[in-house]
């Protein structure tokens, strides 16, 4: 069976909430945080149901509905959603409000949004969907094992028309956290730098990117996710290739059919030296994109990673800002593959294929 | 070959007993676990009794032995109900077939992050910021992966209170696609201040024993834990030759949408979840032995979840009973925990006590089960309900 991506909503850093555009212009930002670009949300939501929306639930209602009316689908068959961190803004607002004190007068409103299937039930609940809803948490897995079950749901015969989304927001909380923990790149000025440097430390970001993905032929289709295999804490780059070799093998593919290559360098030197110890092993000569200097280093960045492998393949073209290592390819682009790993730990490779 | 998904080994820790021998001795002899608060540092001390884990974290530690002194409470609960399961299911080798971890938690490392997070917002404290490293969900499955020494598949999910019905369903799927061989699956969550303000906020914490599907029941007892079981494919138990607790016939997942914490007064969510449950393990309603139900205590939970019950059974639904009265409310943790106590009930061929049941709720045709008592079981349906209108239901049956 074939998986398609049939549509997407990407509400990231840079302005992809429009899908007619493909990194036509990039936004940079100063420093070392990437906040989201924000679609116009009166003309996606309701402006009455939006004005009771914390942050991360505006962004991942709207990036659904984006992904849904471009894919023509006005019901899935699951909603799947992959959220390392949840809805951290209401959790910390929750906190505030019980305090040492431990207030009995307090409202419960951001304690019911601070679960972090908060954003799939308000989905479901909006197109009254009742179907199958799963969240994932898990750090550098949380959008891949949304995506994975996915597969599953197609490959069961469990519908036609699955609802995938990778969310994580970023508060000024959290930010200023990662800052006193050192993992942040003091140095940075512009964003669009971040592979200028070799220190370590990331630029922080955040993202809401659905994708509906069909198991039916569709001249909307963007592209076939032809393969998808996560490793846990490898202990070797002979493992990571076997892993390379999982997404590979099962469609008779070889190294030579990779067209393009995307990987998750975040500017960290130690974590990125992991992506040129890889490159250096596979040897092809072919495009090296990246990307988190465009949406900056989060748990489900991966999202932004596979909408940029689904829009090469579907326009095929590689747009300037995101090449790492330029080798001239605007045709023929059948296959590109994504690594990318979360802190060294969790690593993921993805396949995306043209449909036919 | 058979698609069967057998279950072969299952750990649990929470208020009635720190393993499984001691969990069962509790639900046979009517054994409440909720008792004042010990452990938890809270105002509501005096206030809310608690389904609380009768070990401090330093005892908890002894048991467990961690090699990080960065760790939760959920952590700690998770890591033995966890090693109990895999000790259980005779695995020496977790790298001897393709074996994964999946884990579920709400609070993920709370118990310690509230501490810390609380002293940053107010105080601008930032020594103890490395212990936020353990605040998500994901560190937690992934240092008792570590323990464990699995490494080929780890997640996590967190929907609400039906979070680790989902890891265990996941887990089948995971089997039955051949992705993996076996796969450890459960929840973990510890008693909080958050959740417990939180329940708070919403007024539906019981300040006493708390009585689920009672008429005069007033809300949920909180409570914390973990439970665990081990799943595997059926090629793989024919080649040890183990012989499996019993089988995971089937599962159902659905989302009510009908609110964001309360559920459908009809229970259209529940009962889809268990119908969906029934349709994968071809079982028909009248062959259900037992229901565990999620039975909360809450006036909402308890009417609906009847409702879908009466939905499905009409003027037949079979024995049932919320084991709530005894752990509490383990959020995260509910799924796992009476997944073992369903795998005890066919083990055993004997029924849980709903207790301290007085007056039966009088909209519904049916009384949960008062006693403990042997009875012929071959299939039970265990129900976990949650925020974000998840509905989930398991359905465990004899081999």
């Amino acid at each position: 069976m074939k998986i398609y991506i049939r549509g997407i909503g990407n509400i990231s850093p840079q302005r992809t909430f429009d899908n007619d555009e493909f990194l036509d212009e990039v936004v940079n930002h100063e420093g070392n945080r990437l906040n989201l670009v924000a679609p116009p949300y009166k003309e996606i939501l309701n402006p009455r149901l939006m004005r009771r929306m914390s942050k991360i639930i505006k962004m991942g209602v709207a990036a659904a509905k984006i992904c849904l009316d471009e894919s023509e689908i006005e019901m899935p068959d699951a909603i799947i959603i992959g959220t390392a961190m949840g809805c951290v803004k209401d959790t910390e607002t929750f906190l505030k409000a019980y305090g040492p004190e431990e207030s009995s007068l307090i409202t419960p409103t951001a304690f019911i949004r601070s679960t972090h299937n908060t954003v799939g039930g308000q989905i479901a609940l909006l197109l009254k969907c009742n179907q199958y809803n799963f969240t994932y948490v898990h750090r550098g897995f949380s959008f891949e094992s949304a995506v994975l079950d996915g597969i599953l749901k197609l490959k069961e015969g469990e519908g036609n028309h699955i609802l995938v989304g990778g969310v994580d927001e970023m508060t000024d909380n959290s930010y200023l956290i990662k800052g006193h923990l050192g993992k942040l790149k003091p140095e940075l000025q512009n964003s669009l730098d971040l592979f200028n440097t070799k220190s370590p430390g990331i630029s922080a970001g955040e993202g809401s990117i659905f994708f509906l993905l069909s198991n039916q032929e569709n001249e909307k289709n963007y592209a076939e996710l032809s393969g998808l295999f996560m490793v846990y804490k490898p202990k070797s780059q002979t493992e990571i290739q076997m892993a390379l070799q999982h997404v590979l093998k099962p469609k008779d593919l070889e190294l030579k059919d990779i067209d393009a290559i995307i990987i998750g360098k975040n500017g960290d030197q130690d974590q990125d030296a992991l992506y040129d110890e890889f490159l250096q092993e596979i040897q092809i000569d072919v495009p090296v994109l990246g990307y988190k200097h465009l949406c900056g280093e989060y748990e489900t960045s991966s999202a932004f990673a596979l909408w940029l492998a689904a829009k090469v393949i579907k326009e095929q073209n590689i747009p300037k800002s995101t090449i790492i290592k330029n080798i001239d390819k605007n045709s023929g682009m059948k296959h590109v593959l994504i690594y990318n790993h979360y802190r060294s730990v969790n690593h993921s490779f993805y396949l995306v294929s043209t449909c036919s | 070959m058979s698609q069967d998904i057998w279950v072969t080994g299952m750990g649990t820790i929470s208020s009635i007993g720190l393993n499984v021998e001691e969990s069962y001795a509790s639900l046979l002899k009517g054994e409440t676990g909720i008792a004042p608060m010990r452990y938890l540092e809270t105002r509501f001390k005096e206030e809310y009794p608690v389904g609380e884990v009768k070990l401090s974290n330093d005892e908890l530690k002894h048991i467990i032995q961690p090699t990080t002194p960065i760790i939760s409470r959920t952590i700690l609960l998770g890591a033995i109900a966890a090693k109990e399961a895999v000790k259980s299911a005779g695995i020496h080798d977790p790298n001897e077939f393709r074996t994964g971890f999946i884990s579920a938690t709400s609070v993920g490392g709370m118990d310690i992050s509230e501490n810390v997070y609380q002293e940053y917002l107010t105080n601008g404290t930032i020594d103890d910021l490395p212990y936020m490293g353990i605040h998500d969900c994901g560190s937690s499955t992934e240092i008792i992966a570590d323990l464990l020494g699995i490494n080929d598949f780890v997640s996590t999910i967190s929907t609400a209170c039906s979070s680790s019905a989902n890891s265990i369903m996941f887990g089948a799927r995971l089997i039955k696609q051949g992705i993996l061989e076996r796969v450890i699956v459960g929840g973990t969550d510890a008693l909080t201040r958050f959740t417990l303000n939180g329940f708070n906020s919403l007024k539906i914490v019981d300040k006493e024993q708390c009585q689920p599907f009672d008429a005069n029941r007033r809300g949920l007892n909180l409570g914390e834990g973990a439970g665990f079981i081990v799943l595997e494919s059926d090629a793989l138990v024919q080649k040890t030759g183990k012989k499996p607790l019993c089988k995971l016939g089937g599962y159902g997942n659905t989302n009510d949408a009908f609110h964001q914490t309360a559920s459908s007064p009809t229970g259209d969510g529940a009962a889809n979840a268990m119908r969906k449950a029934m349709k994968i393990a071809n079982v028909n309603p009248q062959d259900i032995s037992y229901i565990n139900v999620h039975g909360t205590g809450t006036p909402n939970n308890d009417l609906s979840e009847g409702n879908a019950l009466m939905q499905i059974f009409g003027d037949q639904v079979p024995v049932c009973s919320s084991t709530k009265a005894f752990t509490g409310h383990t959020l995260g943790a509910a799924g796992g925990i009476e997944a073992v106590f369903s795998v005890l009930a066919l083990q055993n061929q004997a029924v849980f006590p709903n207790m301290y049941l007085d007056t039966p709720i009088s909209e519904h045709n049916f009384i949960p089960n008062q006693e403990f008592r042997h009875h012929e079981i071959n299939h039970v349906l265990s129900n976990s309900l949650g925020f974000g209108g998840n509905c989930s239901a398991l359905l465990f049956s004899k081999n």
